[in-house]
């Protein structure tokens, strides 16, 4: 009782957290269609990026322009085990060299790329869509942050880092498939997954892989790295001369931030059946910026609600008018910066509250307000009780106000 | 020439140049073990650039620092901080988002790495010391206040406890009376008596009767060098100190 009391004191509540699940858990499987849930899917591999930018971002103070590169990371992990599976050498009979990917027969490639190789074992490629994205995230973050290079050289660095990716793969034709991508994923380990029960189950899989992920992020923000954090973002030169390393911090959040963004190309490439650098360029690491900023930047669960609703919003409405799209989201983002800097979460917090308050006035009382009138007395609470409840106290005034 | 005397920090023929313009040039101080040790000077005299130069915060041109018999010019911040030196900064330079006593328990030395942090769990030694500190320094009553809420002294004074619970061997303290109100002046000059025990620190300081009431021995900065150095009495009737303070 006293840790769930815990909870409902903390920044993102259990609540939000259960009626996210049961929203993506019970509710859409039960009321889309196959097809649309299957979008759906699509969408929350994109969140896994967003929960990730939250931490980077909305607690580490740091903007990342290039998160689609650990996306893509992960994602092509994933498809170069599926495609290699794909490419056996019966189903791939008609080519000059059977036995490897279609793009690199008709890019007249007689041997599969040493890179390629080890690929043919899932246990590898499952191993690799986490620790590509963060190896690849501890060099960029280890030579940015420990030459104290942060801010907008840090979004601007990733962000080339983002182009450099995309031309690289569009460029090796032969090794990546090129603009196309790879395409034409059939199964893992024997199993199709472009069946309408798989995409069922790979939904699970991603939402689940998602809820984790959100439970990670919370762990992370409730403990002392959380605080810590917020000390950076405050006061980075106290931290540094209390003792602490800062760039250590900053390198561990990017890690961590890659390695949730790979986890979702992964998800991706299996739910959507192909990966292609239209998912790792410029243009998609700025749109999961917007979605974490929609979303709520300091909002694990908001994130992931910033990436449905402006993802959906991007199919419905780029059917209709696709050249006014791009129009539309720029337009998006800095009516968010400007007007709701929290986004939906930030919506939530002052418009929900109040519906709550309503709604409690007709009832007995509930476990939000045992936390909430704790006035910060001279008595002593010990402990993390006492700094829950205090905080819980002051978060309460704030939102008063 | 770390001899057999008790000296915790010695700095010698110290220099540093911001292009061209040295802001501290072939400077030369010991402090001893517990003692209490005021750096005066006019505006632009290089004191704080001195402060700035022991915890590492800018690297010097030319010189030695040794603590303790450790050369500090090629450490990091962190590692400096982690063998013993402490430093206040001249604005309160607190979390003012987190509680008092979170304050507190981030400074106190224990899990200052990421995997630390991960695995950091409260433990009695640490929420006992956060209370005696804050006792200290007249914050007992706050723990669970935000720390943003606090008045400018208090801000002054918790930067000093979260100093003081990583029992920093030298602690420097850049104008900790700055914008204090005459009785937290007081009780701040009280605090630093009680503190500079078992410790040497080193205080920058404009308010004349304050540096009186706490200096045990004083130097007097001026251009980027040690104009004089010696009792506050010494000091102030030393003719070239005089010629620098009043003379223009």
């Amino acid at each position: 009782m006293n840790g769930l009391m815990e909870l409902f004191g903390r920044r993102s509540g259990i609540v939000p957290l259960l009626i996210l699940a049961a929203l993506i858990l019970v509710v859409l499987p039960l009321v889309l269609e196959p097809f649309r849930l299957n979008l759906v899917g699509k969408y929350l591999s994109f969140a896994f990026v967003a929960v990730g930018l939250v931490l980077l971002w909305g607690y580490g103070g740091v903007l990342s322009l290039g998160q689609g590169v650990f996306f893509g990371l992960g994602g092509y992990a994933m498809a170069m085990f599926l495609k290699l599976e794909a490419s056996d050498p019966e189903s791939t009979a008609i080519q000059t060299t059977p036995g490897i990917p279609d793009f690199m027969d008709w890019n007249q490639l007689t041997e599969l790329p040493l890179f390629w190789v080890p690929f043919q074992s899932l246990t590898f490629a499952l191993i690799a869509i986490v620790v590509v994205p963060a190896v690849f995230a501890w060099i960029i973050g280890t030579a940015m942050f420990k030459r104290r290079v942060g801010g907008v050289y840090f979004a601007i660095i990733t962000q080339a880092v983002a182009l450099i990716l995309t031309i690289l793969i569009v460029g090796q034709q032969g090794l990546t498939g090129g603009i196309n991508g790879i395409t034409d994923l059939r199964t893992l380990k024997g199993w199709d997954i472009r069946t309408e029960q798989a995409q069922y189950v790979l939904y699970y899989v991603c939402s689940i892989l998602l809820i984790g992920s959100i439970l990670v992020g919370k762990f992370v923000l409730d403990g002392k790295l959380g605080r810590l954090l917020l000390a950076m973002r405050d006061k980075e030169d106290r931290v540094r001369f209390s003792g602490y390393d800062v760039a250590d911090f900053k390198i561990f959040v990017f890690c961590l931030a890659a390695v949730m963004s790979g986890v979702g190309g992964a998800m991706f490439t299996l739910q959507v059946g192909f990966m292609s650098p239209s998912f790792v360029g410029i243009v998609p690491s700025i749109e999961f910026v917007i979605f974490a900023a929609v979303g709520g930047r300091f909002s694990l669960i908001g994130a992931v609600y910033g990436a449905l609703v402006v993802s959906w919003g991007k199919t419905m409405f780029s059917e209709a008018y696709p050249e006014l799209w791009l129009f539309l989201m720029g337009a998006l983002f800095i009516s968010v910066v400007m007007f709701f800097p929290k986004g939906l979460a930030g919506l939530w917090e002052t418009h929900g509250r109040r519906l709550r308050n309503i709604l409690s006035r007709s009832k007995a009382p509930s476990p939000g307000q045992l936390v909430a009138p704790v006035p910060p007395g001279p008595e002593r609470v010990s402990g993390s009780e006492g700094a829950a409840l205090a905080r819980g106290a002051v978060m309460a005034e704030r939102r008063s106000e | 020439m770390m001899s057999g005397t008790d000296l915790v920090l010695a700095v010698e023929d110290l220099t540093v140049s911001f292009d061209g313009f040295k802001a501290v040039e072939g400077l030369n101080m010991y402090v001893d073990q517990d003692e209490l040790r005021v750096v005066i000077g006019p505006n632009g005299a290089g004191k704080t650039t001195l402060l700035d130069m022991i915890c590492g915060r800018t690297k010097p041109t030319a010189g030695s620092i040794r603590f303790k018999g450790k050369e500090l010019t090629r450490m990091s911040e962190h590692a400096i901080v982690r063998t013993g030196v402490g430093r206040k900064f001249q604005n309160p330079s607190i979390y003012e988002n987190l509680t008092v006593f979170e304050n507190l328990e981030l400074s106190y030395p224990e899990s200052r790495g990421v995997w630390g942090c991960l695995a950091f769990r409260r433990k009695p030694e640490l929420v006992g010391r956060v209370h005696e500190i804050a006792e200290t320094i007249l914050l007992q009553d706050r723990l669970e206040m935000e720390a943003g809420l606090l008045s400018h002294g208090q801000k002054q004074w918790l930067e000093i406890g979260m100093l003081l619970i990583q029992k920093p061997e030298l602690l420097m303290l850049d104008e900790p009376v700055a914008g204090m109100s005459v009785r937290e002046r007081e009780q701040t000059a009280e605090l630093l008596r009680h503190i500079c025990k078992g410790r040497s620190v080193i205080v920058i300081e404009h308010d004349m009767d304050f540096v009186e009431r706490i200096a045990h021995k004083v130097t007097v900065l001026h251009q980027g060098k040690v104009l004089a150095e010696g009792s506050m009495n010494r000091v102030k009737n030393d003719p070239r100190v005089i010629e620098v303070y009043i003379g223009h």
